[in-house]
């Protein structure tokens, strides 16, 4: 069940980000579709998790809009969009209370917390760790406790900044899976990545970013087989040049 | 230096002996500061917490001032609370002046500012890290400030002694609004001034190292949860 259903489709108009006068989104365009797993590619500094940011009211653009919804309103984002930070946060609270932590500003009474909690922990695997202290979990556990977090409020559009960043295979593969279902459920996702087998793994179509502007945005395997800019090109094959760069 | 020895001796046979002044003395100062350290965490550690996470003209300028309150004198609050509570004072009808609440009062303020700018400090780092997801969660800065004065609260046990030991060692605003009378509003730090002023070195001494030892096992035992809680909880 989703909070909001009507912020998809999502439009960015002309959007740009200049603190201190330097460009990290430079006149953005885009259009988000209402369901499917969109995965953000580019090299460092490209505006990648800038973009998310924006998304989401993180940052105050400097120019352009967001339009959310059918009827393209303005404004602030709505409720039912997250966004998942690299180093997510891990209170000093039991796995169950960080899962349950979520659904406090939503009104959920205590007890009813805890049981979709453990619901929800039970469904990424952790249920045997749910008394455990959060921060006393690996990395990748921490980054399926914090996805069950974000999935617990029932977003419609999750934001998810590089959630595999220094992750083995393995707990790659669980983090995966987890973003699998939940786009299963009917979230919609946009994913920042480096790395290009994870993209051509779980994305529907992929954006590809350098020097804050959208240079493609196609579907995942004709951006890898037929790259339309010179930069996607020369990313796929590791060799962006230095200058593209920030 | 035998003189000396005879002294130490006699403030040793003191505690050995269970002396009753002791006794009273030492339970009155841990009545009085334990009740301004409960008091002081109610009111300054909600007050810092919430000095780091609001957005409020103004900020600054109180951040500041809680800053700077720290080092408050302890007998200019003794002598603000004193022109309080007189009787020509505005709480002069409630009659606490040299009583054991009109001490918990004065203590409470000096150590109100000293547990606000360490909480502030506590809660604006850990306010630093967790504020985008707290946002994205769309919690409430009330919420924010609950929660993260949860999460902080084995580094807030730091406040906690800092007050306590602030209470404890005050001597300057409880001899003036408390008087410093025997048996009523005697507590360590005044009666070791007293003592030693009239020459009873010894009751004085006494009650020194009773001082030094509570202040001491205090420190042990937030020590010894703080590395409890860091393997609990990490």
């Amino acid at each position: 069940m989703h909070i909001d259903d009507a912020i998809l489709p999502l439009r960015i108009r002309g959007l740009s980000y200049r603190p201190n006068g330097r460009a990290v989104l430079a006149g953005l365009e885009l259009e988000l579709g209402i369901e499917g797993i969109t995965l953000v590619l580019g090299a460092n500094g490209s505006g990648k998790t800038m973009l998310l940011r924006a998304i989401c009211g993180l940052i105050e653009p400097s120019a352009g809009r967001i339009e959310w919804g059918p009827a393209g309103e303005g404004g602030r984002p709505r409720a039912g969009v997250m966004m998942l930070f690299q180093h997510p946060m891990m209170l000093r609270s039991s796995v169950l209370d960080n899962v349950a932590l979520g659904l406090r500003p939503l009104g959920v009474p205590a007890p009813e917390r805890r049981r979709r909690a453990m619901a929800m922990l039970e469904r990424i695997g952790l249920a045997d760790r749910a008394g455990d202290s959060a921060r006393q979990l690996s990395g990748g556990e921490q980054q399926r406790l914090a996805l069950a977090r974000a999935w617990l409020t029932g977003p419609r559009l999750l934001l998810l900044d590089e959630p595999t960043a220094s992750l083995d295979p393995s707990a790659t593969a669980e983090v995966e899976r987890i973003v699998r279902e939940i786009r299963t459920d009917g979230t919609r996702i946009v994913m920042v990545t480096h790395n290009l087998g994870q993209a051509t793994r779980l994305g529907d179509d992929v954006i590809f970013m350098a020097a804050g502007r959208v240079c493609e945005h196609t579907p995942v395997q004709r951006f890898f087989s037929r790259p339309q800019s010179e930069e996607a090109r020369l990313f796929i094959q590791g060799e962006l040049p230095w200058h593209m760069r920030f | 230096m035998s003189a000396f020895a005879a002294t130490f001796t006699d403030a040793v046979s003191l505690l050995v002996t269970f002396d009753h002044r002791v006794a009273e003395i030492v339970g009155l100062s841990l009545r009085v500061s334990g009740a301004a350290v409960v008091l002081g965490a109610l009111i300054g550690l909600p007050l810092g917490a919430c000095l780091a996470v609001a957005r409020f003209p103004g900020k600054s300028v109180l951040t500041v001032l809680v800053n700077g309150l720290m080092g408050l004198p302890s007998v200019v609050v003794g002598v603000v609370v004193y022109l309080f509570l007189s009787r020509s004072g505005p709480l002069g009808e409630f009659g606490l002046l040299y009583t054991p609440p009109a001490m918990v009062v004065a203590q409470t303020l000096l150590v109100v500012p000293l547990m606000a700018a360490i909480a502030r400090q506590v809660v604006d780092d850990a306010w630093q890290r967790y504020e985008e997801e707290l946002r994205m969660l769309r919690f409430s800065w009330w919420r924010s400030v609950t929660t993260l004065l949860h999460d902080c609260r084995h580094s807030l046990l730091v406040a906690l002694l800092a007050g306590l030991g602030r209470a404890m060692s005050e001597v300057g605003a409880v001899m003036i609004v408390g008087g410093n009378i025997d048996r009523a509003t005697r507590v360590m730090t005044t009666a070791i001034a007293l003592e030693t002023s009239k020459g009873d070195l010894a009751l004085a001494i006494a009650l020194g190292i009773v001082l030094i030892f509570l202040i001491l096992a205090l420190n042990a035992l937030a020590f010894g949860l703080r590395h409890w809680a860091i393997r609990r909880f990490g």
